[in-house]
């Protein structure tokens, strides 16, 4: 299992072919309080760096951006009553999508945990 | 995510206070403000529930001068629909700044100083940050020749807004029963000069404080460290007075719109409808006589969808028939709620109207504002 980072702070946690896509810590702190989302369609095909979902704090929306090229196979219905997840469990609870990836060699272009904290220090 | 704030932003006489009770500074009217400490949400929720603090020293204070208040007075009414003249002393008054077409230049509040406050022919006045130059060289250009305005930017301004705002400040202050909503006088609060005015902008019984910059720091920490007591952003600002159906110059009305088109009728007294003679009167006074041709609603949307500013909203066959100016999913009516301008035909509570997000419909239906019950404190009479 390994987690990949975006420089948008989109992260995506890879088990075989299945990588479980969410937003960093340090990205929902900076949005602050999560009420909507906006998942996308099981099924819905994205090229590494097309628009996948929109996140909306208070303020503002945010655009989230497919980490890798892929499928989506599931999204996570939970936040369409609890968005608040992203903010008290993004790394868990609070994941957005799960993309079938369609050429892993993509993940190695992305940060690793090390070049990650570099990023957002 | 977005930069730091840019380096060339003036700063209150409060900066440090928010950098010290970790405010994530951003821009806002050209001044670096926070627009939260520990959370939006939070901190509208500590607003309706307990008394938030707010720094809004950014806003222009001015003092209007003229030789005798009847000249002041004058001037000031040629500027404003508003009736000024039928103010007491320490009575504030909400107003709009007009053009000549009767579109709005600034919001404003006036007050007439306290009994013995201040020299015969002096008003106090504030207007929008972003705004207050402009409104400055409007009223000098405009208004008459013996009158001067002054912008105060000696001066802080702190609000404290909350339904346990009169409590906290009644410790170091026994002017609160003296106040009513609207009502404004001078006080000392630990050994400082403030003006205290029984007023704000987020639908709660509340306070503005308005201070020397050099003693605003103290009076801040004093508030602060009452246990009921938190500190509160722009963020939290923005969605209380959302919520108590309160606009917002440069989104919920500019200088193309008029304030009868705004719903701001409430702005122009009573006496001015009749008598006109306030810049853009001819406008706004056919305006009022034959109804204006879009209005500014409330609208509730279904489900948690935030509709923004600048999203259209369509009739059935998809034609734009009007636009949101304010929105967001609400912290305390747990609502996505919004303000815009729809045709007056269909701006009445219960009419079906369609927003357009990211080329999505959004079901939602004009409501009544505020979003939720204001709770300004009115003096028995």
């Amino acid at each position: 299992m390994t987690t990949r980072y975006t420089t948008d702070h989109e992260y995506i946690r890879a088990e075989g072919k299945i990588g479980t896509v969410g937003i960093s810590s340090y990205a929902q702190e900076q949005l602050g309080d999560i009420v909507f989302v906006e998942l996308p369609a099981v099924g819905a095909t994205f090229k590494k760096g097309d628009e996948a979902a929109v996140v909306e704090s208070v303020k503002a929306a945010s655009e989230i951006y497919a980490p890798v090229s892929g499928t989506v196979t599931e999204v996570n219905d939970a936040l369409s009553d609890e968005p608040g997840l992203i903010n008290t469990d993004p790394a868990a609870g609070g994941w957005i999508f799960k993309i079938e990836i369609a050429d892993e060699a993509e993940l190695e272009g992305l940060m690793d945990d090390a070049a990650y904290a570099d990023h957002t220090a | 995510m977005a930069d730091g704030p840019q380096t060339d932003l003036l700063k209150t006489a409060l900066y440090d206070r928010h950098v010290a009770h970790g405010g994530r500074i951003v821009e806002f009217g050209g001044y670096a403000l926070p627009v939260q400490y520990k959370g939006i949400v939070a901190e509208h929720a500590h607003t309706r529930d307990a008394a938030s603090l707010f720094d809004v020293s950014h806003m222009g204070q001015v003092v209007v001068t003229g030789p005798d208040h009847a000249t002041t007075i004058a001037a000031l009414e040629a500027l404003t629909p508003a009736d000024l003249a039928s103010l007491a002393p320490g009575d504030m008054r909400y107003t709009v700044l007009l053009n000549a077409d009767g579109g709005i230049e600034d919001d404003l509040i006036i007050t007439r100083p306290a009994e013995g406050q201040e020299p015969d022919g002096v008003m106090y006045m504030v207007v929008n940050a972003a705004r207050k130059h402009h409104d400055l060289d409007l009223m000098r250009t405009h208004g008459a020749a013996d009158i001067t305005y002054d912008l105060r930017d000696d001066l802080a301004l702190i609000a404290l807004q909350g339904p346990q705002a009169a409590e906290v400040l009644s410790r170091h202050t026994d002017i609160i029963g003296k106040l009513g909503f609207m009502q404004a006088g001078p006080a000392t609060i630990a050994g400082v000069a403030v003006n205290v005015s029984r007023s704000g902008y987020t639908g709660e019984d509340g306070f503005e404080l308005s201070v020397a910059n050099t003693d605003a720091p103290k009076i801040f920490d004093l508030l602060a460290a009452d246990d009921r007591v938190e500190p509160a952003g722009l963020g939290a600002r923005d969605s209380l007075r959302l919520e108590a159906g309160l606009c917002l110059y440069g989104h919920d009305m500019n200088d193309a719109i008029d304030p009868v088109t705004a719903g701001l009728i409430f702005a122009i007294g009573k006496r001015r409808r009749t008598e006109g003679g306030f810049a853009g009167a001819d406008t706004v006074l056919s305006r009022i006589a034959k109804g204006p041709d879009d209005k500014r609603v409330g609208i509730r949307f279904e489900g948690r969808q935030p509709v923004r500013e600048g999203a259209e909203l369509v009739d059935a066959n998809g034609n734009v028939i009007g636009r949101i100016t304010s929105g967001t999913f609400a912290p305390t009516a747990q609502a996505s709620i919004a303000m815009g301008y729809v045709p007056a035909d269909i701006a009445s509570e219960g009419e079906a109207v369609t927003a357009m997000v990211r080329g999505k419909p959004i079901a939602g239906t004009i409501a009544k504002m505020p979003f939720v019950q204001q709770r300004y404190y009115r003096k028995p009479a």
